[in-house]
């Protein structure tokens, strides 16, 4: 029982032996040593690692080869989004890794370096300025998610930096300047798709909706449905929100959705919470077909949806079952090279990936120039479809729409825009 | 009216997994007057024990009663160690440092605990593995119980009665009683004041452990920020009922979860976390002994 | 009227400082440098709080967030000048902001202020948390997914010179009011509640007017960093924010402004230093090694760098060891 009062006071009197103020924590620690001769020296260790913190900062700058093509991309490799960023970032991987074994572009190598956001808009933005700053990358993939992609966006216009995301497809995102690109469809075609499905393949007449309020691929893609379905004569019984990214319950929400008995449920959101959902509607006694968007595309969805998730249906940008000899080849080998099949995301990662490959050949290397050429992309064949960047530099693109059954899709259907 | 029936049913089961967590929480406030921020944390640890046990011993392939009982003894284990260990290291040697340090040093801890979760388990949600098969137990007006509220419910109200029988009728009860009013007076009649905290310390993870486990089996995203929000609404359970009384624990956590229930069934959930804070703040500014505590006058 | 050389003084070193970085260094130490007037703002204000009078407050990033959202909401619908003379226009929004941020720290700090220690800890936190949601559910501020493509000024050098005005103020309106005769009643709560009141100092109508002050300052920092980060969303602005800057007061010393001032350097530089680890073992160690820090402090240092010391008297004591 040791009263430990000398401490404080000592502190306040007595003055040891000390450096400059840079060094007061040298001080306080050295109090300390006549008390005991062990701690000194463990906090020689803390002068050390405070100098080197200091210099740090100078040694974090990259060298830069004057050979290699520098680029940039940002994603979500950690998080309950996880499964798109490294989806996409071994897509993008792949295509680089065929063109640099071909032996790159003009000669050059690319070098590719991927910053993780956590899934975090803060961090995306942070990522991207990083990149363009430190990293002196001449283009931007990125990000998956909208949200993310809105909140990197500008700082990628501003810089004057190309930068294709592979898989947002809210409307928002490449509106925010003329150096933003997608090789996606977007939100207002992919809710037509599904009030579609849903009114004529599913026959329904009212449709409960139930979205993401902190996405806004969700919030946008819940809109668009809402307005499609009522235009072909359907009703919105229910429309109610959770927090992505947090919520993990949502019977609240599903009793309220189960008393309005829709034939159809609407569910825009990302595969970790749709999953749950799918469960906890089930606990309930719902047994209402739950349709979905592309964020629903994970291969731990059924992980997390279990028997629940089965037979329910969510439109997509790929389907595994095509018949086109070039996205047969890309399984192949993507499946050699990683042992699982690709998903949507990798898919769009690797068109999005050679896209730019393919502008920056016949770009001057130049960031503008390399903008202007992805600009004028035609029919370009990629795995998820011929891809042709419009004026609002968006990609006009069919989708597929899919069933869950385990932890694969079957295929249902496909709709041109 | 069948939806009501089932809001009310769910609130209860969420009432009773905060009250779990909200004992914890209120026991060692009762005998150390601090918050322990770090309470929550070892909840997900006891998470995260119970997930990497089913894991390893392939336990998951055999569900059933035996399994579960595995599984929540080595969760157990696990989260009373943690506790002795946060105690020993991090809050013994600033028992005499003013109440400030002690609160900061325990946010420090809960973000260790946080931030090094993420980096050994990876930030990602796992998905907890069906240990328990869940089933109907039987229907009330038209509304289905599942066993798996119908067990967190009755392993509070258990845990409850234990605690209440252990504090008010057993020799370590009455010492852990004279530690939260005196402690010094406690050392001076022979108390080992540092053996009743680390009990208490011992007592309150194994209940968060216990939580932990009945959480994931009836929410399977397990990642390592989730004790954060579920903390703080038991926490706020626990100052509702009277931070310091067990039963006030219960209650706070029943109306906590209630309220949740009804305010994301008919208003909207993004309101669901400030109702928490909402309540805190009226119940600290109207009645801060909470519903069933007392005022202790503060003497110069 | 006291004299204004010496905050003229700091403001053209801070111009010519500036001036260096803005031609020596490049875009991302920039960035760094402008947080790091952010933070310092965030810190000296949270310290008037919780270092001088002792209320231990865990809701700044809350009275950031209001400063942010007025500030952003105003220059994106009610910017009024060209763009050339934007500056004067976001001085006002920021002015603006931080009023607003003032009025709520009213509305928290008179209710809350009679709760002690960790109570008021909590309630902070709470309402902190409220202010949150309460912007979460405001669609035409964003809602959940956050204001973007907020203006600001567009050139590092005018950023800076725009925060550095800020923190000048800053650091000489708090600077002036500790060593005022307010600065000894705030310090007289901290010490013995009872006893100052005894002494006749209104300690409620001392504990709300730091906290209105602190919050102004908060808001005004919430107010640079929408114009620089160009983009704020409620996420921005969570309890963990809150606690990075109680990490920075605890790590200056709780009492001392210059500490606080260090303290946000080294707390802004840390992560990013620390990314080359990063880089190496492939795990983000930073926010471990920063919470780690944290309970190694309380139990080794609570003091902080400089205790309650400043720096002329921090250097005196140790560098020219007269007492």
């Amino acid at each position: 029982m040791t009263f430990n009062t000398k401490s404080n006071y000592k502190v306040d009197q007595g003055a040891t032996e000390g450096d400059a103020v840079a060094c007061s924590l040298q001080t306080a620690l050295g109090d300390r040593s006549t008390n005991d001769g062990i701690r000194s020296n463990r906090h020689w260790y803390k002068k050390i690692f405070l100098s080197l913190l200091v210099v740090m900062p100078v040694m974090v700058g990259c060298t830069k080869k004057e050979d290699e093509i520098v680029i940039g991309q940002y994603g979500s490799l950690t998080g309950s989004e996880a499964t798109f960023g490294i989806s996409t970032d071994r897509g993008v991987r792949m295509a680089f890794d065929e063109i640099n074994e071909k032996g790159g572009i003009k000669g050059k190598k690319i070098k590719l370096i991927t910053l993780d956001d956590q899934g975090k808009a803060d961090e995306a933005a942070s990522a991207v300025t990083r990149l363009i700053t430190q990293n002196k990358v001449i283009a931007l993939l990125g990000e998956v998610a909208s949200g993310r992609s809105k909140a990197a966006a500008p700082i990628a216009q501003q810089n004057k930096i190309p930068m294709i995301s592979p898989s947002s497809t809210n409307p928002d995102v490449t509106k925010v300047g003329d150096y933003i690109f997608r090789v996606c469809f977007i939100d207002p075609f992919q809710g037509f798709v599904m009030a579609k499905f849903a009114s004529e393949n599913l026959k329904a007449k009212k449709a409960a909706v139930l979205r993401d309020v902190k996405s806004d691929y969700s919030v946008g893609l819940a809109d668009t449905f809402v307005k499609e379905f009522k235009k072909m004569g359907g009703e919105i019984v229910s429309d109610s929100s959770y927090q992505g990214q947090q919520d993990i319950d949502f019977k609240a929400q599903l009793t309220e959705i189960r008393s309005k008995t829709p034939d159809v449920i609407f569910v825009p959101g990302y595969y970790t919470e749709v999953g749950m959902i799918a469960q906890q509607s089930r606990q309930l006694g719902i047994q209402t077909p739950l349709l979905g968007g592309d964020g629903w595309d994970s291969p731990k969805l059924h992980e997390i949806g279990k028997e629940a998730i089965n037979g329910n249906y969510f439109s997509n940008h790929y389907t595994t079952e095509s018949t086109d000899p070039n996205v047969i080849g890309f399984i192949k080998k993507y499946k050699e090279k990683y042992s699982v099949t690709p998903d949507g995301l990798a898919a769009l990662g690797y068109d999005a990936a050679r896209i730019l490959a393919d502008a920056i050949t016949r770009s001057d290397l130049s960031p503008k120039s390399i903008r202007d050429e992805v600009a004028k992309t035609k029919d370009f064949l990629g795995v998820t479809g011929k891809i042709t960047i419009n004026e609002q530099r968006d990609a006009v693109k069919s989708a597929v729409v899919v069933k869950v059954d385990g932890p694969e899709r079957k295929f249902v259907t496909t709709v041109a825009p | 009216m069948q939806d009501f029936v089932q809001h009310l049913i769910n609130g209860i089961g969420l009432g009773s997994i905060y009250a779990l967590i909200a004992l914890g929480y209120t026991m060692v406030y009762g005998i150390l007057q601090m918050i322990n921020f770090a309470h929550s944390d070892v909840y997900m640890i006891g998470a995260f024990a119970a997930y990497y046990v089913a894991k390893w011993t392939g336990l998951e392939q055999h569900p059933g009663v035996g399994s579960l009982m595995i599984i929540l003894v080595s969760s157990i284990v696990v989260c009373g160690i943690l506790g002795i260990l946060i105690e020993r290291l991090a809050y013994r040697p600033l028992r005499k440092a003013p109440k400030l340090n002690i609160l900061i040093t325990a946010i420090g801890v809960s973000l260790f605990l946080e931030y090094s979760g993420q980096v050994v388990f990876g930030a990602d949600p796992k998905v907890f593995p069906d240990i328990l098969m869940d089933s109907n137990l039987f229907n009330l007006a038209g509304v289905e119980i599942k066993t798996l509220d119908f067990t967190v419910l009755t392993v509070g109200i258990l845990s409850v009665l234990f605690l209440n029988f252990v504090i008010y009728k057993t020799k370590i009860g009455k010492a852990m009683r004279s530690v939260s009013i005196n402690p010094s007076v406690a050392a001076m009649l022979g108390v080992n004041t540092d053996r009743i905290i680390t009990f208490t310390f011992v007592i309150g993870s194994a209940l968060a452990a216990i939580g932990s486990v009945l959480v994931g089996m009836k929410y399977p995203k397990i990642d390592p920020l989730m004790g954060m929000m579920i903390g703080l609404k038991a926490f706020v359970a626990a100052v509702l009922g009277g931070i310091g009384s067990l039963s006030g624990a219960v209650l706070g956590a029943m109306i906590m979860g209630l309220s949740e229930e009804m305010v994301v069934a008919y208003l909207s959930s993004t309101y669901r976390d400030a109702l928490a804070f909402g309540i805190l703040i009226l119940i600290l500014i109207f009645r801060p002994a909470g519903l069933l505590g007392k005022y202790n006058v503060e003497k110069v | 009227m006291q004299s204004f050389k010496k905050p003229i003084l700091s403001l053209m070193a801070l111009l010519i400082l500036g001036l260096g970085l803005n031609f020596g260094f490049n875009a991302f130490i920039q960035l760094q440098a402008k947080f790091i007037i952010i933070n310092m703002i965030l810190a000296m204000s949270l310290n008037l709080v919780n270092g001088y009078t002792g209320q231990f407050s865990l809701g700044h990033a809350g009275f950031m967030a209001i400063g942010a959202y007025v500030a952003a909401y105003l220059a994106m619908n009610w910017n009024f000048l060209p763009p050339e003379l934007s500056i004067l226009s976001y001085l006002l929004f920021v002015l603006v902001g931080g009023l607003v941020a003032a009025f709520a720290g009213f509305l928290v700090g008179k209710p809350s202020l009679r709760l002690r220690g960790d109570y008021l800890a909590i309630v902070t936190l709470g309402f902190s948390e409220i202010i949150r949601v309460a912007l979460l559910n405001m669609d035409f501020l964003g809602g959940a997914r956050g204001l973007a493509g907020i203006p600001g000024l567009n050139s590092f050098y005018l950023d800076f010179v725009f925060s550095s005005l800020w923190l000048v103020f800053c650091f000489f309106a708090l600077w002036r009011l500790i060593k005022s005769s307010h600065g000894r009643g705030l310090l007289a709560v901290k010490e013995d509640e009872i006893a100052a009141e005894a002494m006749g100092i209104d300690t409620a109508f001392m504990k709300v007017k730091a906290f209105v002050v602190s919050s102004f300052f908060a808001g005004v920092a919430g107010g640079l960093y929408a114009y620089f980060v160009q983009f704020i969303s409620p996420g921005s602005f969570t309890f963990l924010h809150s606690v990075n800057v109680v990490i920075m007061v605890v790590l200056g010393g709780m009492g001392s402004m210059t500490g606080s001032l260090v303290a946000a350097a080294i707390i802004t530089i840390l992560p990013e230093a620390l990314r080359p680890l990063q880089e190496i073992t492939g795990v983000d160690l930073r926010m471990v090694i920063y919470s780690l820090s944290l309970i190694i402090l309380m139990i080794l240092r609570p003091k902080g760098l400089f205790g309650e010391l400043e720096l002329p008297e921090v250097w005196r004591k140790y560098v020219r060891r007269s007492a």
